[in-house]
């Protein structure tokens, strides 16, 4: 028996690849938080009045709030007078025109994470933002997206160049008022991507982000939003990876969909944030709100995520079904090793008439991680006709992991049909003596025991984050899927 | 091919084999029967490398070399193939995928090129029309789901694919009814072959009606303390199993 926890603990143990640093000199405002810094960030990105009059009226509101307690996560307080809010690689002004501009030092840098920013050597049909800490430092392909009318850019070019959608849309999803989190972020937030695809639209290529946070001490408070507009389709992909330090670090963000009439927003997440070493030291506290709103009728928001880096994870990927007809779902995988902790699931907010919603959510626990599902379904009154299915399943790796599930339901017409389902398994010895038997490794055994637990939220991973993932889980999937 | 000297092996602090001693040529079918707890199925999971058993005694030869220093995977790499009384399930991993994944390791380990996903399927097809099964279990996840019968013809699908030297049939015909027990039978009977050594361990006598065997072994408390032909089977058809509490009795008596 012992053997077999060895092997799966071997497996889980694998090193984090991300975590070098980027030699770059940054310039940063100074540690903690006040109306000041809010302006000199403000000021720094050059931002009109309504924008800066937003975030301090974020800052007043999160004097008001308290950190919730809440959650099923434990970790010594955050000193929030301690963190840098801002930094940019040195000398930024705004975002660069061309690739010619930046810095080749940063170009190495998403060359070394397996994003090649470069034109001849781009993603064929993905394009990129690349978030550094807290300025975009380029985009890709956007003029050829600029064509077909769509808007994908740094979120400081849209409040640039877009002010009246950003004026419009800008919280209307997440309020400042909405948690904690998303207060302090609305309060702070540096850059992050926007994203607008309009009427009738089909996005023909994957959107992505990839976020990194390099300096010491800073935390990243990105803001992304995207617009569907009626009858459009959008597949949206964003990427996390850290550097190794031994203290942890904040990362708040917050996203926000909006899908109009018969539009489409497929939401992906590939979080792979530094998690801690083996002892619990360092890795990233993440907390962050995502909400879509499935305005339109027929509408539908779509969120995959997995989620296998972090120290603490604090995220609920949710839907507002306002639509007549509109589709909600959600996927998730989430790996917690070590002494990682994550409180993840996502809430379903059924308002208009014969709303959908799917929940899929598959925690694997290894180590002494802690891995908890929290997820809400609420069916409103108006909510005539709306069904939701939940499965949620956890898998343990050893024995002293745990797995926690906490689902609310809250149903106000009688009409809906509301499903969950729940399991528990654990990784057994049985299992992999009998793929041993069959002349696997045990390695491979536990990839292929976990690579069967997570299909069916890898499989809704677009193509080119499928295969990040497969890498990420260490597991190869290729025959399982044909 | 097979060479069992007095083996001994201990479940936690309880010794189950007492000293087994059995030899297995290429070619031989070798029936082993006896009460529940004589051992049998110890003795399978033993030679499988199964680590919940320790061995504390005597030795085990597989082709002159000592299989007790290998693994699980290096013994069924180098062709000793057991068909589980209990076939694990593996949820969402496709019966098709294990396969060609389970077979590409012994390919490999061989120095034979491994099987794309084409040249896979057609040895699939031929396997599959020498057991006179069809592919709809292929799709489904491995074992889950399965009924009793499926989950013990797809051991023998597995079996027929690995091609193994040695096969060990652990109990493969219990829970069947008469249908499926033929439908395994027959495909068993298709795998024998010269070069293709099998140990068919089983409590009843009925699936020995459809695989003759070679050598009939009988078990009782950690030891064979008969061996002979097929017509042993019939034996203890007739009589039960219950003369064997005397026999082993004396074994007993000198036991310290």
């Amino acid at each position: 028996m012992s053997t077999a926890i060895d092997q799966i603990q071997a497996w889980t143990e694998q090193d984090y690849k991300y975590g070098f640093e980027t030699p770059i000199e940054s310039e940063a405002v100074p540690p903690g938080l006040n109306e000041d810094i809010i302006r000199r960030i403000s000021a720094r990105k050059g931002e009109p009045e309504f924008l800066l009059q937003w975030r301090l009226r974020a800052y007043r509101h999160w004097l008001t709030l308290k950190e919730p307690t809440w959650a099923n996560l434990k970790y010594p307080p955050i000193d929030y007078q301690s963190i840098v809010y801002y930094s940019a690689p040195k000398g930024w002004k705004g975002g660069p025109r061309s690739l010619e501009e930046v810095d080749p030092e940063l170009i190495r840098t998403y060359q070394k994470l397996g994003v090649p920013l470069a034109e001849q050597e781009r993603l064929a049909g993905v394009a990129v933002d690349a978030v550094f800490d807290s300025v975009s430092v380029a985009t890709t392909f956007k003029e050829k997206l600029a064509e077909l009318g769509i808007i994908f850019c740094s979120f400081s070019e849209a409040v640039r160049e877009h002010p009246e959608l950003v004026e419009r849309y800008l919280g209307s999803v997440v309020p400042y008022t909405d948690n904690f989190f998303a207060a302090l972020n609305s309060a702070v937030f540096s850059d992050g991507s926007f994203c607008y695809v309009p009427k009738g639209v089909r996005c023909p290529m994957e959107l992505s982000t990839y976020f990194r946070i390099n300096a010491r001490d800073t935390g990243q408070f990105e803001r992304t939003l995207i617009i569907a507009e009626p009858g459009s389709y959008v597949s949206y992909l964003e990427g996390c990876t850290a550097p190794i330090r031994d203290s942890n670090q904040l990362h708040a963000a917050v996203v926000e969909l909006i899908a109009h009439d018969e539009a489409e927003i497929k939401y992906s997440t590939v979080q792979n944030w530094y998690p801690g070493d083996r002892q619990g030291r360092g890795g990233i506290y993440n907390f962050v709100t995502k909400r879509g709103k499935c305005l339109g009728r027929n509408s539908k928001i779509s969120w995959t995520q997995l989620e296998t880096g972090s120290a603490i994870t604090w995220k609920y990927p949710s839907c507002l079904l306002i639509g007549d007809g509109s589709v909600g779902e959600f996927y998730s995988v989430a790996v917690t090793n070590n002494y990682q902790q994550a409180d993840t699931g996502t809430k379903m907010i059924h308002i208009g008439r014969n709303t959908r919603s799917t929940i899929v959510s598959k925690g694997i626990s290894a180590g002494r991680g802690q891995n908890s599902y929290r997820g809400m379904v609420k069916i409103q009154k108006s909510a005539q006709g709306a069904r939701n299915f939940s499965q949620c399943d956890s898998l343990l790796l050893g024995n002293r992991c745990g797995a926690h599930t906490f689902p609310y339901l809250e149903v106000k017409n009688p009409t809906a049909q509301v499903e969950h389902e729940a399991s528990v398994s654990r990784v057994g010895e049985e299992q992999i003596f009998y793929c041993r038997q069959r002349g696997l490794s045990s390695e491979d055994a536990v990839s292929l025991i976990v690579s069967g637990f997570t299909r069916q939220v890898i499989r809704e991973l677009p193509m080119e984050f499928a295969v990040e993932a497969q890498k990420l889980l260490a597991v190869s999937l290729e025959g399982s899927v044909g | 091919m097979l060479e069992i000297r007095n083996l001994q092996a201990k479940a936690g602090d309880k010794l189950i084999l007492r000293g087994i001693d059995l030899t297995v040529r290429a070619g031989e079918v070798h029936a082993l029967m006896g009460p529940n707890g004589s051992g049998k199925s110890t003795l399978a999971q033993v030679l499988a490398g199964r680590e919940l058993y320790e061995v504390v005694g005597g030795e085990v030869l597989f082709e002159g070399r000592n299989l007790l220093e290998l693994s699980p995977e290096e013994r069924a790499r180098e062709g000793i193939f057991l068909a589980f009384q209990y076939p694990v399930e593996i949820p969402g991993v496709s019966n098709l995928y294990f396969l060609r994944a389970a077979l590409n390791a012994v390919r490999k380990h061989r120095g034979l090129e491994e099987l794309d996903v084409v040249d896979f399927a057609g040895l699939l097809r031929e396997r599959l029309r020498l057991l006179g099964m069809n592919e709809a279990l292929l799709e489904r996840p491995v074992n889950e789901g399965f009924s009793g019968g499926e989950k013990k013809r797809n051991e023998i699908l597995q079996m027929a694919v690995l091609a193994p030297r040695l096969a060990i049939l652990d109990e493969t015909d219990s829970g069947l009814d008469i249908d499926a027990l033929k439908a395994v039978a027959a495909g068993i009977n298709a795998m024998r072959s010269p070069e293709r050594a099998m140990l068919v361990v089983t409590h009843y006598q009925r699936l020995l009606e459809y695989v003759r065997p070679d050598f009939v072994h009988v078990m009782a408390e950690g030891r064979i303390v008969r061996s002979g032909g097929k017509e042993l089977a019939l034996e203890l058809e007739r009589q039960g199993y219950a003369w064997l509490e005397e026999e082993a009795a004396p074994a007993r008596a000198g036991q310290p």
